[in-house]
């Protein structure tokens, strides 16, 4: 599997962290790293519904390729958002719907986030990134 | 100081799940399940399960008598009159929806329907979805500072024009006895019929319906350390009478002919298709097991558990409690800190709590809130599994503070 850097940089520090403190850490670094989205952005058509807390999710896609920007009101989540979008930015369609992102999120230790009773949200961003790009 | 829990190797769960590192501060969601009743289950599947109330045979025969000894110690429990006033349903919100859809037709435009601020779905939905199919205006009972039904605007509200009163016993949410005795009398005199959702309240302390003067009092098995699945519907015999079938299959029919049919009339007449029989015995051995406990340890023992709960998190800088809680549970938020990322957190350490909207939105909205961590205890919690859970909440907030 070929990585974008900052996904091989993300799979290199969370496959060393020691522990859930550290990992805790590591996500709210790398919720800072994620880009702002505009205010005009954080609007209802873009929010994600089926989570505990406000996710807004975008994609755009030019030339082929997808690109996505995400926001959220809690940290931790804006953390996996951060890793979701390292690792599907700039794929494209096909690519978007062969990449399994359960094996990515559970390869950086992550995997109990998406467990089916958890309401963190990134499950319903998974899901909404998936309609998003559907078909394209 | 140590507060042990004498009850706490009565349910194997909690033990088991020490062993997975948890500690299970969640059980106004759900309770684990004490021996006794696990024992109970067994029984029934490993010496003959049987349908009730159709069967002739021997196996049917002992399913149909434990069935409806369940339905007396249920019946005892609550101090109803007489066991035919307890119809099994397949939870609380069935019971709820069961009168919602029972009473419809009593029911015509301009008509109220008065339930509180705090109401937990379940007691909200249905009233609200039967108000817009009958063009009923749906009555909110404003709240106090401290999480009670403001009874002066409540008795203010609740009039001629009310037809059902519907609210909690003890909230979900803020832990707050509501003051059940004024509001029923109240309604009673003004012609309503009143429902209780003791979902919450019948696990603390015992509760006499027949006191209380309520038409209807429902409550769900698996809170009050039974099985799941199950429901309950006790209702006053005249109130009882009112209630249209909402349901129909088998074995709540009396007369059945391919046009008409003629049916039962409570309880089983509501218990339509096969009833969660194992469920039911296992609820009976869950009362058995709760009327063998010394009721005032337990309530004491509750009662310093909480005492060390609200000590516990008004030490904590920052920690707002939601209203003011009397027992059970405690609901709070912190300064700066969102419940999502607390509640992240406090999961990684093994902390089972319950974050969120407690399905009981319209509540913790009007708080200004979209959330909120939730720590509810039960007679099997001990003071190790406070100080676990302080312990990860100072974790917690050091990490993201």
């Amino acid at each position: 599997m070929s990585l974008p850097d900052a996904a091989r940089e993300a799979l290199d520090v969370f496959e060393q962290a020691a522990g859930w403190e550290q990992r805790a850490r590591l996500l709210m670094q790398w919720g800072e790293r994620l880009p702002p989205l505009d205010a005009t952005q954080q609007c209802e058509a873009n929010r994600v519904h089926g989570c505990e807390s406000q996710v807004w999710l975008v994609a755009e896609q030019t030339d082929g390729r997808w690109h996505f920007k995400a926001a959220s009101d809690a940290r931790l989540l804006r953390g996996l958002l951060a890793l979701l979008l390292v690792r599907a930015d700039g794929l494209t369609g096909s690519q978007l719907q062969q990449l399994d992102l359960p094996a990515w999120f559970t390869a950086l230790g992550l995997g109990r986030q998406l467990s089916p009773s958890r309401s963190n949200g990134l499950n319903a961003v998974l899901r909404r990134m998936a309609q998003l790009t559907d078909g394209a | 100081m140590f507060q042990p829990s004498p009850w706490r190797a009565d349910f194997p769960a909690i033990a088991a799940l020490q062993r997975q590192h948890q500690t299970y501060l969640d059980s106004a969601a759900t309770t684990q399940k004490p021996q006794h009743l696990l024992d109970a289950l067994s029984h029934y599947y490993t010496q003959g399960a049987a349908n009730v109330h159709r069967a002739q045979h021997l196996p049917g025969a002992l399913a149909t008598q434990a069935f409806e000894a369940s339905r007396e110690k249920v019946a005892a429990w609550l101090n109803a009159a007489d066991a035919q006033q307890i119809v099994f349903t397949h939870g609380a919100t069935s019971a709820l929806n069961l009168l919602a859809y029972g009473l419809e037709w009593r029911l015509e435009a301009g008509d109220e329907i008065a339930v509180s601020a705090l109401e937990h779905h379940a007691n909200l939905l249905p009233w609200q979805q039967l108000a817009q199919r009958r063009g009923l205006r749906l009555v909110i009972l404003p709240l106090d500072a401290n999480g009670h039904i403001d009874l002066e605007a409540a008795l203010q509200l609740i009039g001629p024009r009310t037809r059902v009163l519907a609210v909690s016993q003890l909230s979900n949410v803020l832990g707050t006895w509501q003051p059940l005795q004024p509001l029923l009398d109240h309604a009673r005199a003004q012609g309503a019929l009143s429902v209780v959702d003791g979902a919450q309240g019948v696990v603390h302390g015992r509760h006499d319906v027949q006191q209380l003067g309520c038409d209807f009092y429902v409550f769900s098995s698996h809170k009050l350390y039974g099985p799941d699945g199950l429901g309950v519907l006790y209702g006053r015999r005249e109130a009882l009478g009112l209630l249209r079938h909402w349901q129909f299959g088998g074995e709540m029919v009396q007369l059945a002919g391919y046009q008409q049919s003629s049916f039962r009339a409570a309880p089983l007449g509501f218990e339509a298709g096969t009833p969660p029989i194992a469920s039911v015995i296992g609820l009976g051995a869950s009362l058995d097991y709760l009327a063998s406990l010394d009721a005032t340890s337990v309530v004491e023992h509750e009662a310093a558990l909480h005492r060390h709960l609200l000590r516990g998190l008004n030490d904590r800088e920052g920690v707002r409690i939601l209203g003011v809680p009397q027992l059970a549970l405690a609901s709070f938020v912190v300064e700066g800190v969102h419940n999502a990322d607390l509640a992240h957190l406090l999961t990684e350490q093994g902390i089972a709590v319950r974050a969120g909207h407690h399905c009981a939105m319209p509540l913790v909205n009007s708080l200004g809130l979209d959330g909120a961590i939730r720590v509810s205890l039960a007679l099997y919690n001990d003071s190790h599994d406070l100080e676990r859970f302080f312990s990860a909440l100072d974790q917690a907030l050091e990490l993201l503070r």
